[in-house]
């Protein structure tokens, strides 16, 4: 790539794959954290479900060299860690922000002594197999638009249908219906038969399952092996992105294009010519956005009324 | 109307007993409901009313005890059974969820969905519609619950029972929130519900709606059940003292206010409320020496934000309030009480006492600070005793000593220990904020007649309540409160309660329903 020069349409096709790229882990676990938080659950937890599910996804694909058989064992530790979650914090009632703050310590803990227990290395696995990437058929051969769009590692896709999915069940179904009346006022919801436990439970799960296909896109999809506290916080940006997209599954998905834009022009910095902007004031823009969105620049942002409350049945 | 005793009843309820951890709260207690009746459940607060509903609606388990529903046994183990045995509840505290529409909230649960399985929110749009004109409830089903009003709120959870296809509705106390033009409205839509063919059992403390409304009431008591009686055979004094267990005075007895100088000016006041909106807009008003001056307003027009500037405990935006010539306004609440002003919170538990702390430290927590409580550093725990059982035995508490903690007193003792502690400070001005709220027959009777009492002894007292009763046989001078502006006065005496709830109402007129059906439909375009 040469350097300097924004006439070039190569600048714009890398800034593009690079926000696509950054986003999806992003949109992915953000869609997790709308799922538990639209039901009342706070899922600060994303971050170490993350970290567990990119270790068990590279382990099983170093394995069996079955990169597929790996994400679908990523799903299932995000869905095993969420359990953790959801039983501490549905079932026992437990302050959920302390429940999920001891899942994220505990997953660097335990990701990083794996580690060196399986590959009697620190710091990052070997090489493993990874997903292959998918092409798009014709959309890959139209000129700008498919070296953009048209290639890329599956997870990229999957995050984008994911989000269109979850905005069809929590706005169109009634599933949807149920989960957003337990996350605003879960006595009401009982009043009426729903059972709150139960799409408690649910969401979290699924939130689980979400943050595993996140943590899974960094270790099989853009990487091919796992490296010590691979997350690097993208949990938290995660949930960041969901305020700033106001707990709704499009909102959500832009506000991570957004940071994972914010992202890609750190990383293009020096090729883009944008020296004179310190890359840390990029790499704060997540931050400094979602507190604009908090303080109400981009109109209110209500988090789900009983989001964070476990819910009490009388006798 | 009373078509009582007819058929077999749709509802029977037999020697249900429910436990709760050291207290019985229904013990062996039975009632019926025939079809087409409006049946009362009459009982005082604690009597088990709302407890022995909510094993109907299954949201409790009876220990003992059996339900028949149209002559056959039932078992009610989760709200979904009652529903499918045709029983609705509509709650005291509604159960309707605020960023919600209308129309979502009546069909959550049941929702309506197209052959794709997605849910059909025009279809639940039609439905409710059709039942709203059905049963003359007027709603708007695209409205926002958080935007409508209380009446309308009520309307929709009936409609949410009634979609489910009730035929038993449980009303909990479904007046308490109302004004009185809409306590009418409701005695309306519930004649016409049950010449549909529904029945009803309402719970209710309120003697007149028992008499206004109902065809039978069975009236509860600690638990217990007292007796059946057919509403027409019987008398407001029969069944409040069924309720009590001895003869009430249900009229408050006082002489002619003996009115002296001005104690509390209030003069053009500004503060803001919930989510900064203003809550009072240019509040002015004075209270004399010697009467009872009394706010009435549907609550959240202002009230707790003017008790709150009144006592120091919210900032003022503007304006001033005079307490005997000087200007208190913003004043920490230490400097308001040592200028005499003395508060009965609306809150007790959170704002009243301190529940952990005893009776005797609750007693000084005004004045601890200062002689004889106080010497130097050191509390004198000797003279604190002795104050509290003096108070103890003057205000009548009921605790098995001074040094329990406050929690474990019932109710009324807890409400008995703030108005001895503020009565005996002998204050210039008592600030009396629904003083009477959760308490039992005896327990209003006392506080009022220390209310008067005080009266008498020429003391300034300003009382809110949201109880219409209460303010019209206490006060000597009416105020009404609406959006946060003083919008009438007048004297006891020329007050009428039907001029009271329309100033309550904003002064919209007597068919409030007609101007909210209007409104409905400009929303609508």
């Amino acid at each position: 790539m040469e350097t300097g020069n924004l006439a070039d349409v190569t600048i714009y096709i890398a800034l593009v794959v690079s926000t696509l790229r950054m986003a999806t882990p992003l949109i992915l676990a953000g869609l997790g954290g709308v799922f538990s938080e639209r039901s009342g659950v706070v899922n600060i937890a994303l971050e170490g479900i993350m970290l567990i599910s990119a270790f068990m996804g590279m382990l099983i694909s170093y394995y069996t060299e079955a990169p597929w058989l790996g994400v679908l064992s990523a799903v299932a530790s995000g869905v095993l860690v969420a359990l953790i979650l959801a039983v501490a914090c549905v079932r026992y009632k437990s302050n959920q922000v302390v429940v999920g703050t001891a899942i994220n310590i505990f997953s660097l803990g335990f990701t990083g002594f794996m580690l060196r227990k399986v590959f009697e290395h620190a710091g990052q696995s070997p090489p493993v197999t990874k997903v292959a990437d998918w092409t798009i058929p014709l959309i890959h051969k139209i000129p700008v638009i498919g070296p953009m769009i048209g290639k890329h590692t599956p997870f990229v896709y999957i995050a984008i249908v994911a989000a269109v999915i979850s905005n069809h069940v929590l706005f169109e179904t009634k599933l949807g219906l149920r989960i957003r009346a337990v996350g605003e006022h879960p006595k009401a919801a009982e009043t009426v038969g729903v059972d709150v436990f139960a799409i408690r439970y649910l969401c979290v799960l699924l939130s689980g399952a979400l943050a595993g296909l996140a943590g899974a896109s960094l270790s099989l999809g853009f990487l091919s092996q796992f490296r010590e506290n691979m997350t690097g916080g993208r949990g938290f940006i995660a949930l960041a992105a969901m305020i700033f997209g106001k707990w709704t599954p499009y909102g959500t998905l832009g506000a991570c294009i957004l940071f994972g834009f914010a992202d890609a022009l750190q990383i293009l910095s020096q090729t883009l010519g944008l020296t004179f902007i310190p890359r840390d004031f990029l790499l704060m823009a997540p931050y400094i956005l979602t507190m604009a969105a908090l303080a109400g620049v981009i109109g209110r942002s209500v988090p789900p009324a009983a989001s964070g409350v476990p819910y009490e049945r009388q006798k | 109307m009373l078509n009582k005793a007819k058929g077999i009843p749709v509802v029977e309820m037999h020697d249900i007993t429910v436990k709760f951890p050291g207290v019985i709260a229904n013990d062996n207690v039975s009632i019926d409901l025939y079809p087409g009746e409006v049946l009362a459940l009459l009982g005082e607060n604690g009597a088990g009313k709302t407890t022995l509903m909510n094993v109907l609606y299954g949201l409790y388990r009876p220990d003992e005890g059996e339900i028949r529903i149209r002559g056959e046994t039932a078992y009610i183990s989760n709200p979904n059974d009652a529903i499918r045995l045709g029983i609705g509840m509509v709650h005291q505290h509604f159960m309707l969820i605020p960023p919600f529409t209308v129309a979502e909230n009546i069909v959550l649960g049941v929702e309506p969905v197209n052959s794709y399985g997605r849910l059909d929110m025009d279809k639940a749009v039609r439905d409710v519609e059709e039942l709203s004109n059905q049963y003359g409830l007027i709603v708007d089903p695209h409205a926002k619950i958080e935007d409508i009003s209380v009446g309308m709120q009520q309307r929709v959870e009936i409609l949410k029972a009634l979609y489910r296809g009730a035929d038993v509705l449980i009303l909990d106390e479904p007046t308490a929130v109302l004004t009185p033009q809409e306590v009418d409205e409701l005695a309306e839509i519930m004649r016409s519900l049950v010449d549909q063919g529904k029945s009803i059992i309402f719970i209710t403390h309120k003697l007149q709606e028992v008499i206004a409304i109902s065809d039978r009431v069975t009236v509860l008591k600690q638990g217990k059940c007292v007796g059946t009686k057919e509403t027409q055979n019987t008398t407001v004094e029969e069944l409040a003292q069924m309720m009590v267990g001895r003869e009430v005075v249900l009229s408050v007895e006082k002489q002619e206010a003996k009115v002296g100088e001005t104690v509390l000016r209030v003069d053009n006041l500004h503060a803001k409320g919930p989510r900064n909106l203003p809550a009072l807009r240019g509040v002015s008003f004075h209270v004399n020496a010697g009467e009872i001056v009394g706010i009435a307003g549907v609550e959240g027009n202002g009230q707790k934000e003017l008790v709150e500037t009144l006592t120091g405990l919210r900032k003022a935006t503007s304006g001033h309030i005079y307490v005997d010539g000087i200007d208190i306004v913003n004043s920490q609440p230490r400097t308001l009480i040592e200028q005499g002003v003395a508060h009965i919170p609306e809150d007790r538990q959170n704002r009243g006492l301190i529940l952990d702390f005893t009776v005797a430290e609750n007693f000084i927590m005004r004045n601890y600070y200062k002689p004889p409580f106080a010497r130097g550093i050191n509390l004198d725990y000797g003279t604190i005793h002795t104050h509290a059982k003096q108070l103890i035995s003057e205000f009548d508490i009921r605790t098995p000593h001074e040094n329990v903690p406050v929690r474990s007193l019932s109710g009324g003792n807890q409400q008995k220990v703030i108005v001895a502690r503020e009565l005996s400070s002998e204050p210039r001005l008592l600030v009396a904020s629904q003083p009477t709220r959760g308490l039992d027959v005896g327990a209003i009777e006392f506080v009022h007649k220390r209310l008067v009492e005080q009266r008498d002894k020429g003391k300034a007292i300003l009382l809110i309540s949201l109880e219409l009763d209460e303010i019209m046989s206490l006060s000597d001078r009416i105020l009404v409160i609406y959006e946060g502006q003083i919008v009438g006065e007048m004297t006891a005496r020329e007050a009428t309660e039907r001029e009271l709830g329309l100033l309550m109402a904003g002064g919209r007129s007597k068919q409030g329903l007609d101007a909210e059906r209007s409104a409905v439909n400009v929303q609508h375009r």
